[in-house]
């Protein structure tokens, strides 16, 4: 095992910032935290798909930085609608702690 | 690992934002957690700039930055998320989810160092204009466009209707 490439570099540090978020969004309480946890997730994916079109054979063809823009955007409504839920949930049951949210009935 | 080609400005941005990510998930305070965050994606939106992506990074930091940390802080705001809960703010399966986030980190890890050989290599520095991206969006990325148009159109639909005060119904 030589030394790493640039682009090992940068997966890398993806899935640092991945494991990071994942652990965040398995191990909080807060739902609001868990959803900062998955949008950690989906931008180390947007790091790679990024790293992937600067260090492929064909960056002309824009494919990763596209895949990227269209998960930021697909991103961005998850979080509104995420955070919508939140929302709604917390009046029902005054609390956004997952652990006392263990019935489905409103 | 020095790695050649590799600038110090990476290092420096990874350690920013991977501090900001640790934070973001291990802070008490919910609020502090939401700035954490901030400064984790003003380090990713670093490095796509650093990539070249000039656009991919500007779009990271106006809807990353711009608007989804400031509905994080909302959210928080609305919810009384701020107050940290008497019995810890971790859940109480804690101890499963970092042995399966560090398993997941070992997998990804253990892949990406033995995959030299497979993994392409280009150095040329991609020359990529706003006016490209803009051509490729009308001509070959219209339909994805498209349905991203209707998709954000019913998400903020839904997010009024979901969040929307309904008369009689809160307690």
């Amino acid at each position: 095992m030589g030394p790493i490439t640039p682009l090992q570099g940068y997966l890398l540090l993806a899935a640092v910032i991945f494991a990071v978020g994942l652990a965040g969004a398995l191990t909080r309480r807060n739902a609001i935290l868990v959803l900062i946890g998955i949008e950690l997730m989906l931008n180390a994916a947007n790091l790679n798909l990024i790293a992937f079109w600067r260090y492929g054979p064909h960056p002309e063809a824009l494919t990763g930085m596209m895949f990227a823009i269209f998960s930021i955007a697909v991103a961005a409504a998850e979080a509104a609608v995420g955070l919508g839920l939140v929302i709604h949930i917390y009046r029902f049951t005054q609390t956004t702690d997952l652990d006392q949210m263990n019935r489905m009935k409103g | 690992m020095q790695v050649p080609g590799m600038t110090i400005v990476f290092y420096l941005i990874a350690v920013i934002t991977v501090a900001g990510a640790l934070a973001a998930m291990l802070l008490r305070n919910t609020v502090h957690c939401a700035l954490a965050l901030t400064v984790a994606f003003a380090g990713l939106a670093v490095q796509f700039l650093e990539l070249d992506a000039q656009f991919a990074g500007f779009a990271q930091i106006l809807v990353y930055i711009g608007a989804v940390a400031i509905l994080v802080v909302f959210a928080i705001l609305l919810t009384r998320g701020s107050e940290t809960p008497k019995q810890g703010v971790f859940s109480r399966t804690w101890l499963a989810g970092l042995v399966i986030a560090a398993m997941v980190f070992a997998v990804l890890g253990w892949a990406v160092l033995n995959s030299t050989s497979a993994l392409p290599s280009e150095t040329a520095k991609p020359s990529v204009n706003v006016l490209e991206i803009g051509n490729a969006l009308m001509g070959r990325y219209v339909l994805p466009l498209e349905i991203v148009a209707v998709l954000l159109t019913s998400a903020l639909i839904g997010a009024v209707i979901v969040a929307r005060h309904e008369k009689g119904s809160a307690k």
